[in-house]
């Protein structure tokens, strides 16, 4: 076996992602969305923005992540690609992880990179902070794919399958959401959250991509 | 017919539910009777906990209870569907479901019903057991939009089976996590209502509501299979006299 | 993927043997007890109506649909071209091939390859662009990417002109006489001569 066809699926994800999904202008769109129109709707009072901003940003993140995976298998399924990935001689899951892997580099990446500026709108404190803030947010929306991914999967063959993916999604994406947000308020008794993230993200890594594999081999069947 | 004509035919569980099943609907319902008179009227109320509305705890906490135990069920029979592909073990899956969203509604209903006279609020964020609940209440629901998403039985069988057992691998983390979170929050609200801390004249008609609610969950998914044991074999039956076999 | 050559000749050798396979549609039953073996060299041609389950079984025998019975071993590894070519909208049949020779390990020259199916001028046009038939010798064009011993084609003359049609025949003769074997299923004329013919 070799990773030749792992490669290949990474790649064409990637280029599939700037080509069909118009690229980063999705995060930067959520981003911006954000930025501007959560303080028209609730006021720009400081200390409130700088409560909610991280929130903000935990919402644009999830959402990035569900809109961009709606696509991710389904073109795959129809065009009949699917078929031949699952006839190459790497393992499916792999193949499904390098995918999704792809898309997270494409979409929730640049969120996580973009995420200082964001904190500083909302009157965050410029600092280390914003950095590690970063870190948590690229950390937390890896595992927002992969949970998301499952979703994408499992709804691969279900025309307009993006509110179904939502769904599936939700609670899966629950326990990052805590993680990530009590690791950036560094709230008392908060101290083993970023180990916490960092944890559950590996779990998402290491067990979505087998129900991803299960769930493609199903949508081709 | 060659090798196709011999599916798993659940006589033993047709025979077994159709005395079973009408068994646990009278115990259940006795027994909720029971814990119901118990709880409306005779136990003393507790001002503590909200005045009589407390009350409402005789079917609040053992919807709780079947919330999370109906989701393990489910998961353990998409376990065993996946593993040994007994059909009537996704007929469980798939009959469970339903019943487990209907419970988790009204633990979630009855909590809000509680918390607000008690606590002024309809819901309660540090309510770390209610947030539980509500996010299997999600997951129950996304079980039942997959399946009915997918296009035949068999793909919305192995389609729940994945979803069922990806979730059941994820609820103890969300529980974990979001017991940690409501934890690091201002403790105002947590419903005490279950424990060793609750008198004894709680607690005997919360157990005897528990098992009567359990016994009422277990005829109906009882009864849903057999409906949807009947419907397959329907389908089948017509399908071998449209094939004219 | 990179193949060791292997001997595939000689007399016992069955590159593929499906025993006993059965379908279901929903209740209904699509076929029951389908069996088949291919050898070097031979060519198996799938018939039926439309909805018989020609693609069903094609896809059997490629490990993408499960059988509800049935066995299928496959002792060869196998090119597939199905109904739907795999090509994205944007992809471009240089592209595609040069995808698929990656990511199987194929040092394979695409610009002959795109030669021999008559794919040098639209070679970078986007598939959106295509033609129905442009695009099906795309998809073709993918056997002549590594040397694999068994075809199987679902419908591989859908939308192609008389030129088409010929250089696939040809391609197929080629791959049987270098000890290939393919399973095809086919509407109509075929136009090559089979080995055995199997009836949904």
């Amino acid at each position: 076996m070799s990773p030749a066809p792992i490669l290949s699926a990474f790649r064409q994800a990637l280029s599939e992602a700037w080509a069909g999904g118009a690229g980063a202008l999705l995060p930067l769109g959520f981003f911006a969305g954000a930025a501007v129109l959560v303080p028209l709707g609730i006021g720009t009072e400081p200390g409130m923005l700088r409560t909610v901003g991280p929130g903000i940003l935990w919402v644009s993140l999830a959402l990035s992540s569900l809109v961009t995976l709606e696509r991710i298998f389904q073109a795959d399924v129809e065009d009949g690609a699917l078929d031949l990935w699952l006839q190459t001689s790497a393992p499916v899951s792999a193949i499904a992880a390098a995918k999704t892997f792809a898309h997270w580099l494409t979409a929730g990446l640049p969120l996580a990179l973009m995420s200082p500026v964001l904190a500083l709108m909302f009157q965050a404190e410029a600092g280390a902070n914003l950095l590690t803030s970063a870190m948590i947010y690229g950390l937390g929306g890896l595992a927002f794919f992969f949970w998301g991914g499952v979703g994408a999967a499992l709804s691969a063959t279900v025309r307009r399958g993006g509110l179904l993916i939502a769904l599936i999604a939700l609670p899966l994406y629950v326990p990052t959401a805590i993680f990530g947000s009590l690791a950036m308020s560094g709230a008392a008794g908060g101290d083993s959250a970023p180990l916490l993230l960092v944890a559950s993200t590996l779990f998402a890594l290491a067990l979505a991509p087998f129900a991803m594999a299960a769930a493609l081999r199903l949508a081709a069947d | 017919m060659g090798m196709l004509s011999a599916f798993a035919n659940p006589h033993r569980f047709l025979a077994l539910s159709r005395w079973l099943a009408p068994l646990f609907y009278l115990l259940g319902a006795a027994l909720i009777a029971w814990g119901l008179w118990q709880g409306l009227w005779i136990v003393p109320r507790d001002d503590y906990q909200g005045g009589d509305i407390m009350r409402v705890m005789f079917i609040h906490v053992p919807a709780a209870w079947l919330a999370m135990a109906s989701y393990s069920a489910m998961a353990g029979a998409s376990f065993v569907w996946f593993i040994w592909r007994h059909e009537l073990a996704d007929i469980a899956a798939k009959a469970i479901a339903p019943l487990g969203a209907t419970w988790t509604a009204l633990c979630l209903a009855t909590g809000a019903v509680w918390g607000k006279p008690t606590w002024g609020t309809w819901w309660q964020w540090d309510d770390a057991r209610m947030m539980s609940v509500l996010f299997l209440f999600f997951l129950f629901l996304g079980y039942m939009a997959l399946r009915a998403a997918m296009d035949s039985r068999q793909k919305a069988a192995r389609a729940g089976a994945i979803l069922a057992m990806v979730g059941a691998l994820n609820v103890p983390l969300i529980k974990f996590s979001v017991d940690l979170f409501t934890s690091l929050h201002q403790d105002s609200s947590v419903i005490t209502a279950e424990g060793p801390k609750m008198a004894s004249v709680y607690l005997w008609p919360l157990l005897m509501s528990g098992l009567g609610h359990s016994l009422l969950f277990g005829a109906l998914v009882m009864t849903l299979m057999r409906a949807e044991i009947w419907t397959r074999q329907a389908a089948r039956h017509r399908a071998r006299l449209l094939a004219g076999a | 993927m990179q193949l060791r050559p292997r001997d595939y000749s000689g007399d016992d050798v069955r590159l593929l043997t499906a025993s006993g396979l059965g379908i279901l549609r929903g209740e209904r039953v699509l076929f029951d007890a389908v069996s088949l073996e291919v050898a070097p060299g031979e060519a198996v041609v799938l018939r039926g109506a439309n909805g018989a389950g020609k693609t069903t079984l094609l896809r059997v025998l490629a490990g993408l649909t499960r059988a509800e019975t049935g066995e299928v071993s496959r002792t060869a590894p196998h090119h597939w071209v199905g109904h739907r070519e795999g090509l994205k909208p944007h992809e471009t049949p240089r592209a595609h091939l040069d995808l698929w020779a990656r990511a199987w390990g194929a040092g394979a020259d695409v610009d002959a390859i795109l030669n021999e199916m008559g794919l040098s001028r639209p070679a970078d046009v986007a598939a959106r662009y295509l033609s129905a038939g442009q695009r099906r010798r795309t998809a073709l064009a993918r056997v002549l990417l590594d040397k694999r011993p068994v075809w199987l084609l679902d419908e591989p003359f859908t939308a192609l002109d008389a030129e088409g049609r010929t250089r696939v025949l040809d391609m197929v003769a080629e791959h049987r006489q270098g000890g290939g074997a393919v399973v095809a299923a086919v509407h109509g004329e075929v136009g090559f001569i089979a080995s055995r013919e199997i009836t949904l």
